[in-house]
């Protein structure tokens, strides 16, 4: 089992024509044949895309995600368009009724997200990012811009504000011979479509997740949020063991560190209060990123 | 981005919220033309600096009795003499840190007599993903101490994003503020004016810090601080140019040209990694073994030898810097391309320090090969752990 994109998932791109969207689409259809069916261009409809790759590979292009989705039966749509034009993207992808939204842009203006985020809220779908890396069942599905080549199928669920982060996970957990049941960057962005307990909650009703790995960062209180939750849960009777990291406890306050909703403001969003979350709901807190994954496998056994 | 005061001000009185009369001045011969302009009897000159506590900071060059940052003056002849005092010296404030920063211009304001003075701030609420205003009857100070000492005095409310501030949010806000009479018709507009130019500008912060009812009743925007979301000033080239350079460090506008994420910080281990997480958690592994990161530098998913050779040299630029911790994670970015432009970086600008390279991921092996038959002193570490351990060895070793 896996959350979310599974070997069935079908999955247009909209920014598909241009280089990002080219050569990532060309490293999903490589992965497993991960189910690429169309792309998206406002004045290149009724062309046809081609894989640079082995060539053999193309996609039709269609004029806007509705026509798309009504040809292609698409479940799923990953965004590569530039910032200036992405919130209008996603919305586009929300009006067609696409159920599974990913949007890998970075440098979304934060007040478009604002709009997306309240046409977000009354519609059915789900939006992961953006400024995420994406999302990728092991051998099934790989949408975004994750390296196929650490992962493994196995049984750990992860999930990361960062991107790179989401790597070290991913390879560590490899390594140790536990393997991934998905991987999930939900995005560095204040504003953002997914936030940790919604892929926490998928993870514990995933019944192939044994275990979780959890990394967040300074800025805002979503760590903490996903820490009570985690609490609550485990007062029900539903728990996993999980191992978790906060990237940051050296930034200074005040300043931006490279994603935009990694800022310490108002005496807020620090890293040592997040790291007592986690801790006090269970968690295992690493201080070193390098030991994610023996962390979680001498955890295992007890 | 940010901006000063006396920019903020004409950006909100643009969209017509109230502020006081005043005049930019970058030299003491400006002042009396600028006192001349105002109509008295009281005027405030105030050091336009991009930091806050400037009226309880200190100049360095004046004896510690000397008046702060921002200053009342009761002649045209005490503002020419303040402006003199003032300009050219560096202001220490609790949020310059120990260097200060140097005063190059000054804003001469007319003055008000304050009845209260209130705390009113827009910006974007994560937990709810809207816009919200944050306000509190206790004005004047600093919000974190009355976040910290008084919470309840402190309230937020939320916007909705499609109806805008209503009339009955701006009620809400005269509530929290206990507001009434004209102060309160004021509030009426004033909020739906502030709201205006921060969603029509993309500010990412706009704090007025003192708000304040004057004696005759009504609302003033007594002091304003405004900044800008970074990734909106593509479509705001009249706020671009307010940017001012000399407030910002050298290194990181270098840094910006080559769309670097970098933040100069106190340490002498510099870094060079891929990923705004990693970048963050390889500072934290630094000072977890006992070291102190000269800088955060993400040079992102898909740089260039070119890329890695600007960043290179920023590093190498910083004088603090005793040792390099190069930390990437092929995923999309390959290792080989990341060792290539390290190699070349090194070549150009040279190497004085320790430098410790950890690759992994995509092209690791060639990544690794190339920095072996490089013949530069680069130490191999396996992985980020090791890495960390390794520089801070090696700089200790060096002192």
């Amino acid at each position: 089992m896996s959350i979310l994109v599974n070997k069935d998932t079908r999955i247009i791109v909209q920014g598909l024509t241009g280089k990002t969207g080219t050569f990532h689409t060309e490293q999903a259809l490589a992965y497993y044949g991960t189910q690429m069916v169309g792309g998206v261009h406002p004045k290149k409809g009724g062309t046809t895309w081609s894989s640079g790759l082995d060539g053999a590979a193309s996609l039709p292009i269609f004029a806007s995600v509705a026509e798309a989705r009504d040809a292609t039966k698409a479940d799923a749509s990953v965004i590569y368009v530039p910032p200036a034009g992405a919130g209008a993207a996603i919305i586009e992808a929300i009006d067609a009724e696409i159920p599974f939204i990913v949007c890998i842009t970075e440098g979304i203006p934060v007040l478009d997200m604002v709009k997306v985020k309240a046409r977000l809220e009354t519609s059915n779908s789900r939006l992961l990012g953006p400024n995420c890396p994406g999302i990728l069942t092991p051998e099934e599905c790989k949408i975004g811009i994750m390296p196929g080549s650490i992962f493994k199928k196995g049984s750990v669920g992860v999930v990361s504000r960062s991107g790179t982060l989401t790597y070290e996970a991913v390879f560590q957990t490899t390594q140790v011979g536990l393997g991934q049941t998905t991987a999930v960057g939900i995005g560095g962005d204040p504003v953002k479509g997914t936030e940790f307990i919604d892929m926490l909650e998928l993870f514990l009703a995933d019944p192939e997740t044994k275990s979780m790995i959890m990394i967040g960062e300074i800025g805002g209180s979503a760590e903490e949020d996903a820490a009570q939750f985690l609490k609550d849960e485990a007062r029900k009777g539903r728990s996993k063991p999980t191992v978790g990291f906060i990237a940051g406890v050296t930034a200074p306050p005040g300043r931006t560190m490279g994603h935009a909703g990694a800022i310490v403001s108002g005496g807020k969003g620090g890293a040592e209060d997040k790291i007592e979350a986690m801790k006090s709901a269970g968690i295992i807190v690493s201080p070193s990123p390098a030991r994610l994954g023996t962390t979680l496998a001498e955890l295992l056994k007890g | 981005m940010n901006i000063h005061e006396h920019q903020a001000k004409a950006v909100l009185k643009s969209f017509g919220a109230p502020v006081a009369e005043g005049v930019a001045i970058f030299s003491v011969d400006e002042a009396r033309a600028a006192a001349d302009k105002l109509p008295g009897p009281l005027w405030v000159v105030k050091s336009q600096i991009h930091a806050g506590g400037r009226g309880k900071g200190k100049f360095k060059e004046l004896s510690s009795d000397a008046k702060g940052g921002v200053r009342l003056a009761f002649s045209k002849e005490d503002v020419v003499k303040n402006a003199k005092e003032m300009l050219g010296n560096t202001l220490v404030t609790h949020q310059t840190g120990p260097a200060g920063k140097q005063v190059n211009r000054l804003y001469i304001e007319d003055g008000a007599d304050i009845e209260r003075e209130l705390y009113l701030s827009i910006l974007v609420n994560r937990e709810t993903g809207k816009v919200a205003f944050v306000v509190s009857t206790e004005g004047g100070m600093d919000i974190e101490d009355v976040a910290h000492s008084t919470p309840e005095k402190i309230q937020t409310l939320n916007i909705e994003p499609l109806a805008g501030v209503t009339d009955a949010d701006a009620d809400r806000i005269s509530d929290a503020l206990k507001l009434t009479g004209a102060a309160r018709t004021d509030m009426g507009s004033l909020a739906k004016i502030l709201y205006k130019a921060f969603v029509e500008k993309d500010m990412s912060m706009l704090e007025v810090n003192p708000l304040i009812v004057m004696e005759d009743g009504h609302l003033r925007v007594l002091d304003a601080k405004v900044s800008f979301d970074g990734n909106a000033l593509f479509r705001h080239p009249d706020i671009m140019e307010l940017r001012d350079t000399t407030e910002e460090d050298a290194k990181e506008i270098e840094a910006s040209k080559h769309d670097l994420a970098y933040v100069a910080l106190d340490g002498d281990i510099g870094c060079m990694v891929n990923g705004a997480g990693l970048a963050m958690a390889t500072m934290d592994i630094i000072k977890l073994y006992g070291a102190e990161p000269a800088n955060f530098l993400d040079v992102g998913g898909g740089a260039t030898t070119e890329k890695v050779t600007a960043a290179f040299k920023i590093i190498t630029a910083d004088p603090n810097v005793k040792g390099i911790l190069v930390n990437i994670f092929g995923g999309i970015m390959r290792c080989d391309v990341i060792a290539e432009g390290v190699v070349a970086a090194v070549k150009e600008v040279g190497l004085k320090v320790p430098l410790v390279v950890r690759l992994e991921g995509t092209n690791v092996a060639l990544g690794k090969k190339i920095i072996n038959e490089s013949g530069l002193n680069v130490i191999a570490a396996d992985d980020l752990d090791d890495a960390a351990q390794k520089i801070v060895a090696a700089v200790k070793e060096a002192k």
